[in-house]
């Protein structure tokens, strides 16, 4: 046996592929070739309609999930970028419109939606629990109010229409593909930056004072300093989801940030499960599929007691929503030895 | 050398480690600390014996800024820290431990010492994952060491046994560079075995780094302490060598219920 044989080996670097993860990459192939095999409507009222709400969810998640801070006030950041586009974009409710093109306005929409952001989460950070979900509730439900009764800057209960997604390189972004695709690339690069930033030395300190805030401020850490600035990365997503809604819509009012939607972004999260970034999205497929046919199926009057039953059953089934179940049902898989178990370190 | 480095500081400022100066802590009508005037010198190694609701824990939680106190000033090292925030405190190199293990059951043993050595960093925030050249890594895994847990460096804290988390307890006390750390019932649980270990680590500290150390078990505390107070409803009532308090008729009435001399 020659010397060499000792010598340790180097670690086994993973190519890309693997560290990304089969999973992964038929998801993505997935998606990629969705608009080949999809109609209009469900590439964009389902399709870019879920990872609009998915986004939304995503930035729900993040606190939620990884700061332990349950949050009802996401609708609302997404809604100041809506907004934004609204009155420095263009619109034709003939108030305000100033005129930015897009490229000025989303970005500054975004930017502002994520002070904003900072902004209740240093009000809620200060709180635990029920509290925290109280206050945020608190400070949509104002922002609500507020935003339908003042016609000064937010012009009252019609809100603003005529938003128009921008023309670009040659493409009207609000076209079924184009924005199916914007609404992927969007939703994919907030995901995937979730999962990278959960372990990041950011994530790991997030997840820490989630477990123990008391024993952070122990080892030297500014706990609230911390809670803000993920209050204010959560209010990137979420401000990136509100750019894409008002597109998506064309339009933003009151209704749009109301205490409704603002719930149904909880739902979503809960039905897809808060222990992954994925479960938001998941979520918001299933929502999604369901408020568009729940009504085929029992009727208008009827289809959000559906809605609330399929709640419902999942919370009491998996309190871990979707993803759970998948958890419960991953073992068996990999006792048959369908595909080989995932290291579980993700990207 | 870094024992050096915190010799010539200490020798350049004259302070003590550690000074508390008339530190009382009021809970309402409850009297919790009052009193309480105490010096320790850098490097010295402290006991603070008494019995249950003594005020021990109080006196801990008024060092590290938990709560303020209701009267008094803190010294560490000759800064008044009586104000500053808990993490700030820290970061000037003041350590505890917690008497119910306050850990991260959701990480791993390696991410929380990581953790805890970037916490007392400049560096301390970061978005990028922490690469296997940092140095705060290096020292997580050298730290590891000491306290035993290298065969456990991925388990999640939750799964660990009591005394592994009473280890990881101490771990993290010792991220960084601390120049002062707070046990507070480091023993608290553990078996003979895990007793012994204990006493090992503690023994085995550099020199530079002092403590006090809250432990009921005597046969701990007198072992890894060089001096020794002892407190009784919210006051200092005796200082002494080991000796002089082992075999002090007062403190065998109060701390010992009586019977022993």
């Amino acid at each position: 046996m020659t010397l060499a044989a000792f010598t340790p080996a180097a670690p086994v670097r993973k190519s890309w592929f693997e560290r990304l993860g089969i999973g992964h990459v038929l998801l993505g192939a997935f998606l990629l070739l969705y608009p080949l095999i999809a109609s209009d409507f469900f590439l964009t009222t389902i399709g870019g309609y879920s990872m609009i709400l998915g986004m939304i969810a995503l930035s729900l998640m993040l606190l939620a999930g990884y700061g332990g801070m349950v949050s009802l006030a996401q609708i609302t950041i997404a809604g100041v970028a809506a907004y934004v586009i609204a009155i420095f974009g263009e619109n034709n409710s003939n108030v305000h419109g100033f005129g930015w093109p897009w490229w000025i306005a989303a970005p500054f929409g975004i930017f502002l939606a994520a002070l904003f952001s900072a902004m209740f989460g240093w009000i809620a950070v200060r709180t635990e629990g029920i509290y925290t979900i109280m206050i945020t509730l608190a400070i949509a439900t104002a922002s609500f109010y507020f935003a339908q009764q003042n016609y000064t800057l937010f012009n009252g209960f019609p809100g603003y229409s005529g938003l128009r997604a921008p023309e670009a390189f040659g493409l009207y972004w609000r076209e079924p593909r184009p924005f199916y695709y914007l609404c992927l690339a969007c939703a994919a690069l907030a995901y995937a930056a979730v999962l990278y930033g959960s372990r990041s030395t950011f994530g790991l300190t997030l997840q820490a004072i989630r477990d123990n805030p008391r024993r952070m401020r122990a080892i030297g850490y500014d706990v609230t300093a911390h809670k803000v600035f993920a209050w204010f990365l959560s209010g990137l997503i979420a401000g990136t989801a509100g750019v894409l809604l008002a597109w998506f819509n064309g339009r933003i009012s009151p209704g749009t940030i109301a205490v409704g939607p603002a719930i149904n972004i909880l739902i979503i999260a809960i039905i897809g499960g808060l222990r992954h970034p994925i479960g938001p999205f998941l979520g918001a497929v299933v929502v999604v599929l369901m408020q568009t046919f729940a009504i085929d199926i029992v009727g208008a009057e009827r289809f959000n007691t559906l809605i609330g039953l399929f709640f419902l059953v999942i919370v009491f089934v998996s309190p871990d929503g979707i993803l759970g179940l998948w958890e419960r049902f991953k073992p068996s898989q990999d006792r048959d030895g369908w595909h080989s178990r995932p290291d579980g370190t993700g990207v | 050398m870094e024992h050096n480095v915190a010799a010539s500081r200490l020798q350049g400022t004259g302070a003590h480690a550690l000074e508390l100066d008339g530190v009382a802590r009021h809970f309402g009508a409850l009297v919790a600390l009052t009193g309480i005037t105490m010096r320790i010198a850098p490097g010295e190694r402290r006991a603070v014996l008494g019995s249950n609701g003594a005020g021990k824990t109080t006196l801990f939680n008024a060092v590290t800024g938990d709560f303020l106190p209701t009267a008094g000033r803190i010294r560490f090292f000759g800064e008044d820290i009586t104000a500053l925030a808990p993490h700030e405190r820290i970061r000037r190199g003041l350590r505890r431990t917690y008497q119910i293990s306050q850990l991260f059951t959701n990480l791993s043993v390696l991410d929380s010492i990581y953790l805890a050595c970037r916490g007392v960093s400049r560096r301390r925030f970061s978005l990028l994952r922490p690469s296997l050249s940092d140095p705060n890594m290096a020292q997580a895994e050298s730290i590891m060491h000491v306290v035993h847990l290298d065969a456990d460096r991925d388990k999640l804290v939750g799964t660990l046994s009591h005394g592994q988390q009473r280890q990881l307890e101490i771990a993290l006390a010792l991220a960084g560079a601390p120049r002062f750390i707070l046990f507070d019932e480091p023993a608290a649980g553990l078996s003979p075995t895990e007793r012994r270990d204990l006493v090992a680590i503690l023994n085995a500290l550099p020199k530079y780094i002092g403590y006090i150390i809250i432990e009921h078990d005597l046969d701990v505390a007198l072992r890894v302490s060089e001096y020794v107070s002892m407190m009784h409803n919210g006051r200092l009532f005796k200082e002494g060598t080991p000796e002089e308090i082992e075999n002090d008729p007062m403190v065998q009435e109060i701390y010992l219920g009586g019977g022993h001399g």
